[in-house]
């Protein structure tokens, strides 16, 4: 196949893909996952109510031992990590409408992946915590 | 101030109030909320796994007048967040884009996220409240 074919069957203009601007990057990837994140939130998200819903009134041994169940540690860790990463996806997307300036974009950007991997992590281990000391 | 000389596209100001727009707003403010209150799920389990002094000094916090009405702020944030993606969802998909199938389902993530909100703060009340 030659270059010619590979932009035809592309669809896109032969410049954008020389200078490496707009869809000549990952855009697809990161909607995707905004979008498998967000269905798995879906689930993850009613779950993780109905669960509060049902501790309204327990004790902190209720509590804890409700968390420490298998399936319910297991679906935490999942709903912690997805939470983050789809929150990360969508304030991405939000700074870079609003934000006009590279320096305080990219800033911003990083500022919020170090928050969103210190929270998941801290979940993950208070998680992990309950459900393996007895 | 942008450091691009670009023309920028026309903004709010120009554009008739409508709901589809207005649940488009919506929906990427209640995500900003929804981002900060993953810190509050993770304040719970942090206090959790801390300990029972700790864990009650957070019910404690959450269960005030102020804690409450974040709490309401935020379910509600999670509730329109939800019908509203899923609405997102489907439209991805290629389905509901006529114009009155568009209003309709606007108007239906909101009319989802207020019944949902209010069950759940229904369940909580007949259950004794959220103290």
């Amino acid at each position: 196949m030659s270059a010619k074919d590979a932009v035809v069957k592309d669809r896109r203009n032969p410049l954008k893909i020389a200078r490496g601007l707009g869809s000549s990057q990952s855009g697809v990837g990161h909607w995707w996952t905004q979008r498998v994140t967000a269905a798995a939130l879906v689930l993850l998200g009613v779950w993780f109510v109905v669960t509060v819903l049902c501790l309204l009134h327990a004790d902190y041994a209720t509590a804890r031992a409700a968390v420490a169940k298998p399936w319910n540690a297991l679906l935490l860790i999942v709903f912690v990590l997805t939470m983050f990463w789809h929150a990360v996806l969508g304030l991405q997307v939000v700074i870079e409408d609003y934000v006009h300036t590279r320096w305080k974009e990219v800033a911003l950007m990083v500022a919020i992946k170090f928050l969103a991997v210190l929270g998941a992590l801290a979940g993950v281990l208070a998680v992990l915590r309950i459900a393996l000391t007895p | 101030m942008a450091d691009t000389q670009r023309p920028l596209s026309p903004h709010l100001q120009i554009y008739k109030k409508q709901v589809q727009m207005m649940t488009s707003i919506t929906h990427r403010a209640t995500g900003i909320a929804l981002a900060v209150g993953t810190l509050l799920v993770v304040c719970g389990l942090l206090h959790l796994a801390a300990g029972e002094e700790s864990f009650n000094h957070f019910k404690g916090v959450i269960g005030s007048p102020v804690g409450l009405i974040l709490l309401l702020g935020w379910s509600w944030s999670l509730f329109y967040h939800l019908c509203n993606g899923i609405r997102h969802l489907v439209q991805d998909a290629g389905l509901g884009y006529e114009i009155p199938q568009f209003i309709r389902s606007s108007w239906l993530s909101v009319a989802g996220s207020i019944v949902l909100t209010v069950l759940v703060w229904a369940y909580v009340w007949m259950a004794g409240g959220a103290a």
